[in-house]
């Protein structure tokens, strides 16, 4: 053998590799689908209701369609097939048909030869709408008697699970302390950089090419074809470069299907690129929730039961929205041992843009809720806040209350390593007043178990192909949305063929020339495109040691892959170079192809109640993380001087790309916890830019400190988990908690804004009777909640 | 309005398009010459994606009128550096995971390029402060800042090899 021995029995898995596209990407020559044009390209513009809730009576586009340069306008009567995401969710049009259910929803669309054109040729149609009474509080609106969003949804109540696991009753009675408090979370939006755009191409024979920013190629194919009526075999949709989508992009949003809809009428390629004020409106970020949380303890610190009713604010379509509650309730205790679990989930539709999945879909708000009140009772019981978690976890592997399956458990590593490299026992309770520190942990899935679709097919297959040139071309349909994915199974290729990465070809997410993979969300991709792609890259090392073999004249079970050549075991120094054993395999087989599959185990499916579906992953990943905050008391102003992050993502496969999806987590769950709020007035949103929706920039944003904890999953691609969410949870809750151990005070409302702070300070300093003395202290009081 | 003839002196070449007097730099960018390298993240001037250098000094090109940049070397992310021939800037967000989705990364390389022009050592604040008007929603900063810090290091590993003084700002 030649070259230098591998690392860790690894030749490129663990290395820090820099992203396969990063040259496009810093070259700005990579395209993005917004940087698409094609000759003969018309601009879409998409009108939208000026009202939350509105009977269409007419759309009348008379004084619009002679306007030069018009090529075609759409409404509602263009498409009248429901879509939606879920299949028990199609619920909304491309544009409405009967009823505008928010600010923003999609009434028509005009395609023209230029942005100036179809702008004013919106201006000239003429909509006439009856308006209709508004649910805007989901609170309120649950309870409505008539006037509902949907017919079809009473109440409008989207969908409600209750599930009970143990005995919560005879949990409780146990309990030594319990704790009852309401939590409110505000609405957030993913904000990724690059706003939505879609070119729809109508091509000479009547088919479809679609480029366009999304998460899920092939649930956009599929979707397309029921709106437009066409077979799947005429619609091809290749997926761009792509700004991002932390779920954004993760459904398919209406310009997406806009844009095909005035393909096919004016028969002509047509682009719509969303402005930062449609990315809001179109939304599907993460929803206002509402958290009635109990728990109960012993003395001794143990969790005896757990009690939530979780209430989310939906928005007015369905969208992915009974998973997302059904996460909150699968994940609210799975991370800790706890037999006695009573979760009541509802998802409430109002009139407002539709809510969906967002990094950490489902789990975030529960999590603070959670993690704040283990904080509380800890500090009731006198237990330490790191010591109370130690004194819950889990005995991987195991099964948890509510049926879901853990292989791999790096939680306890992760909070003993956040635990010594804070110096948590110098500083818990020890800093000076204004200074404090939190702890907090979360976890996520990797991968959903059932896919949204059920079947039994594979969730993903990955293709290889090596022909003359002895090039390997991978065919994957997993998305690279920025996380890695593209790197992360090169690199997998890479170190099974052992090849240079150089020399691998990754063609992705084309539904014309890759399988299918269902898209990148509920970070599934590492584990399952991975397993995939780890599977082709056997098979194909197969047929090359078949062919490597008889040429050395040894047993393929004799040689090892490694440095672009075929080897005897070390000892008998024997081998063929990478190419050659291509050429002595393509003597027998003609182009090589290798195919890999990735299907959950029937062991990982989850249980049979209803609502089991969601929550079940064939491998969980944990964090925990500690926040260190400077709180002026004066202004209530937080600082979150660091955040130490240790993440247990079974192997880093790619320890950069690992810790820029740890430090991205940080970094969202900063922003939602002490800026970011999207604000409504009457169904209106009055923060729709990055002006006014306040994603942190530089001078806000924390020092960051990740630690990659490797606890090997015995399933996953060379024990991998997921890396790109599971992070972002703990952050709010360690941040809640710190601003106590600074200030004493527990705010339950999310974010955590200078006004919160000071009026809970000032309700302590009223509580307390004597101002000067209480503003000074940290003793507890009880929580604000809004 | 009606369209006049506009010079631009863009990475060292002339190029003319016409266009409206109130045709926005970026729009002459991206949809006049194809340099779609400038992106367009925000409708108020928010976000940095478009930056460029005008005159080695870094402007948001979605607000700036292109026919009053005529007289101006205007540079964007495709004149940093090509394929083959990158410039230590695009060599440090390309290895030290600066880029992660890309789509800010051209306007957050144009802002480095000119403070480490204008500034050879420059401290953590001043990194953080000369990027404060851009935004990233993948990374949290900490590997652009590695990757600043990377092209630092290039740049003063080039400079001593070529025995010649740093960079300074025009």
């Amino acid at each position: 053998m030649s070259g230098a021995p591998p690392t860790n029995g690894f030749s490129i898995i663990g290395k820090p590799l820099a992203m396969a596209d990063s040259h496009a990407k810093v070259t700005g020559l990579g395209k993005y689908a917004d940087d698409l044009s094609v000759p003969g390209m018309l601009i879409g513009k998409i009108l939208h209701s000026p009202y939350p809730h509105a009977r269409i009576r007419s759309i009348d586009a008379s004084r619009a369609e002679p306007l030069p340069g018009v090529k075609a306008i759409a409404t509602g009567q263009d498409a009248r097939n429901p879509y939606g995401i879920l299949p028990i969710g199609h619920d909304e049009r491309v544009f409405a048909l009967d009823k505008a259910r928010y600010i923003g929803d999609n009434v028509a669309a005009v395609a023209a030869t230029s942005a100036e054109i179809a702008e004013q040729a919106l201006d000239l149609l003429r909509v006439d709408y009856e308006q209709l009474p508004a649910w805007f509080d989901p609170e309120v609106s649950m309870k409505a008697e008539s006037g509902w969003i949907h017919d079809e949804k009473p109440h409008n109540i989207e969908k409600e699970y209750h599930h009970i696991f143990g005995d919560p009753d005879s949990g409780f009675a146990q309990a030594d302390f319990v704790a009852e408090e309401r939590y409110y979370a505000g609405e957030v939006n993913h904000a990724a950089m690059e706003p939505h755009a879609t070119l729809a191409i109508w091509e000479p024979d009547d088919r479809l090419t679609v480029h366009s920013s999304t998460q899920v190629p092939f649930y956009l194919h599929r979707t397309i074809a029921e709106v437009c009526e066409m077979p799947m075999s005429q619609i091809r949709v290749i997926k761009p470069l792509i700004g991002s989508g932390f779920g954004g992009k993760s459904e398919v949003i209406p310009l997406e299907v806009a844009a095909c809809v005035l393909a096919k009428k004016s028969r002509k390629p047509v682009k719509i690129t969303y402005t930062r004020e449609e990315v809001f409106l179109a939304h599907r970020g993460r929803p206002i929730t509402i958290v009635y949380l109990k728990v109960g303890i012993t003395r001794s610190g143990k969790i005896t039961a757990v009690q939530a009713r979780v209430i989310q604010d939906g928005g007015a379509y369905c969208g992915y929205g009974p998973v997302t509650v059904l996460y909150s309730g699968a994940l609210l205790g799975a991370i800790y041992d706890i037999a006695n679990v009573r979760y009541d989930g509802f998802r409430v539709l109002t009139n407002k843009p539709a809510c969906g999945a967002m990094r950490g879909h489902g789990t975030v708000n529960v999590r603070f809720a959670f993690e704040a009140m283990l904080d509380q009772l800890a500090h009731q019981a006198g237990i330490d806040a790191v010591e109370i978690r130690r004194r819950n976890l889990l005995k991987a592997p195991c099964i948890t209350a509510n049926s879901l399956r853990v292989t791999s458990y790096g939680l306890p590593e992760c909070i003993e390593k956040v635990f010594e490299r804070s110096g948590w026992r110098n500083k818990k309770g020890k800093l000076p007043y204004g200074k404090g520190v939190g702890v907090a942990c979360s976890h996520y899935v990797s991968g959903a178990a059932n896919p949204i679709v059920r079947s039994n097919m594979p969730h993903t297959t990955v293709n290889i192909k090596i022909d003359r040139d002895a090039a390997v071309t991978v065919y994957t349909g997993a998305s690279e949305i920025g996380q890695g994915s593209d790197t992360m199974q090169i690199q997998i290729v890479a170190e099974i063929l052992g090849v240079r990465p150089a020399r691998i070809k990754l063609v992705a997410a084309d539904t014309e020339l890759t399988p299918i993979d269902l898209g990148s969300y509920s970070s599934r991709v590492t584990f399952m495109a991975g397993n995939a792609a780890l599977n082709a890259a056997k098979d194909m090392r197969d047929q090359l040691f078949a062919a490597a073999a008889k040429k050395l004249g040894c047993s393929p079970t004799e040689l090892v892959a490694n440095n672009d050549r075929i080897s005897q075991n070390v000892s008998h120094n024997q081998s063929v170079s990478f190419d050659e054993a291509v050429a002595l395999a393509l003597e027998f087989h003609g182009a090589l192809v290798a195919r890999g599959t990735y299907a959950p185990p029937e062991t990982a499916r989850g249980g049979s109640f209803r609502g089991a579906g969601v929550g079940p992953s064939p491998a969980y990943s944990y964090s925990a993380q500690v926040a260190e905050v400077t709180v002026d008391p004066e202004t209530g102003h937080v600082h979150v001087d660091k955040i130490i992050a240790a993440h247990d993502c079974g192997k880093a496969l790619n320890p950069l790309t690992v810790e820029g999806q740890i430090e991205g987590s940080v970094y969202m769950g900063f922003g939602q916890a002490l800026q970011e709020d999207m604000i409504w007035q009457d169904g209106r949103l009055m923060n729709p830019s990055l002006l006014e929706y306040r994603i942190p920039a530089t001078k806000e944003n924390p020092q960051i400190e990740s630690i990659i904890v490797e606890s090997i999953d015995p399933e996953g691609p060379f024990g991998a988990k997921e890396a790109g969410e599971g992070s972002l949870a703990a952050t709010i809750p360690a941040i809640a908690n710190a601003i106590y151990d600074a200030v004493g005070v527990r705010i339950n409302s999310v974010p955590f804004t200078p006004e919160k702070i000071l009026e809970a300070l000032r309700a302590k300093k009223q509580s307390a009777g004597n101002g000067s003395a209480a503003l000074s202290s940290k003793s507890s009081v009880p929580g604000t909640a809004q | 309005m009606n369209k006049e003839l506009i010079h631009l002196r863009i990475n060292g070449e002339e190029r003319e398009i016409a266009a409206a007097p109130n045709r926005l730099l970026l729009d002459a960018l991206r949809e006049d010459l194809g340099l779609t390298g400038s992106k367009r993240g925000c409708d108020d001037s928010s976000c940095g994606c478009c930056a460029v250098l005008v005159d080695g000094v870094p402007m948001l090109s979605c607000v700036a009128l292109a026919a009053s940049y005529q007289n101006c070397a205007i540079t964007t992310v495709e004149g940093l550096g090509g394929p083959g021939d990158l410039d230590p800037v695009q060599e440090g967000y390309a290895e030290s995971g600066g880029a992660q989705c890309g789509f800010c990364t051209p306007g957050f390389m144009i802002a480095t390029k000119a403070l480490l022009d204008r500034n050879p050592n420059p401290t953590m604040d001043e990194i953080r402060e000369a990027l404060s008007g851009n935004l990233c929603r993948c990374t949290g900063y900490m590997q652009i800042y590695e990757s600043v810090k990377y092209a630092l290091e290039k740049r003063h590993s080039i400079s001593s090899t070529l025995a010649s003084p740093a960079p300074v700002a025009p």
